[in-house]
């Protein structure tokens, strides 16, 4: 999927892969993880991998959900960034910033989180937490 | 929905401002922005505010709002008013866990002890 950078279109996205996930019966809270991560990784796309590009550039999202996990990449055509020079917003002189929370956030709620493409890419999986519960 | 209709629900209860909001799912970033200036003009409105917030009904929040109520906080500290969020989701409560603003924030279980907590 290709959204341009719209609401609909991220809401267009997350439906297709909030849907997938409850069709596997995926409990209330892996939602909840799953979508926080989509929305916070798709926004930091637009808002940060794309400044300064023309407001027409998609960002390509890849998605696979089986009954016991949940992978997407979510790809900007941005020049990429360094993980690492992202404050930690948790610190003291950085709390009251307003922004720089998101990749904290995708890493706390999904199991596994990786940079590609010099951070242009990322990949995160979420494991589902009792996967013999699915049925 | 045109984007300059309210996105909050606004009453008063004696001196304290209690503030909801229209949204379940608060990300989209005009929304956001709309929130934050609505907020900073119920703070500015008279001195020392008592702004309460109460996020019942509210199933999603980003990162993008947590910043927005960060310059809340700010301005209401700056105007020597009191702030306070109630009826959090047990959710997105785990947010503010995680990004340590249930630190920052005084936030309390139900409006009405939010509403007791004011000074």
């Amino acid at each position: 999927m290709q959204p341009a950078n719209r609401r609909a279109d991220i809401d267009r996205v997350e439906s297709a892969v909030l849907g997938a996930l409850e069709r596997f019966g995926y409990p209330d809270a892996s939602r909840f993880a799953v979508r926080l991560a989509l929305e916070e990784a798709l926004v930091n796309a637009f808002m940060h991998g794309h400044r300064g590009l023309p407001p027409e550039e998609t960002v390509h999202v890849l998605y696979r959900v089986s009954p016991e996990q949940v992978t997407i990449a979510v790809t900007d055509r941005g020049p990429g960034f360094k993980p690492e020079h992202v404050p930690d917003p948790t610190v003291e002189e950085h709390v009251e910033l307003p922004s720089g929370r998101g990749l904290m956030l995708i890493k706390a709620f999904m199991t596994s989180v990786h940079h590609e493409n010099n951070g242009s890419r990322l990949v995160m999986t979420y494991k589902r937490p009792d996967a013999k519960a699915a049925t | 929905m045109p984007p300059s209709e309210s996105r909050l629900k606004v009453k008063r209860d004696g001196s304290i401002i209690e503030v909801s909001f229209r949204d379940r799912n608060i990300l989209d970033e005009a929304n956001i922005q709309q929130i934050g200036e609505e907020l900073r003009a119920i703070v500015d409105s008279e001195p020392k505010c008592k702004l309460l917030i109460n996020f019942m009904d509210v199933d999603h929040l980003s990162s993008a709002a947590l910043g927005a109520l960060i310059t809340v906080h700010a301005r209401v500290r700056g105007t020597q008013g009191q702030l306070r969020l109630s009826n959090i989701d047990p959710q997105i409560y785990q947010v503010f866990v995680i990004t340590k603003l249930n630190k920052m924030f005084e936030i309390h279980e139900t409006a009405e002890k939010a509403r007791a907590s004011f000074r």
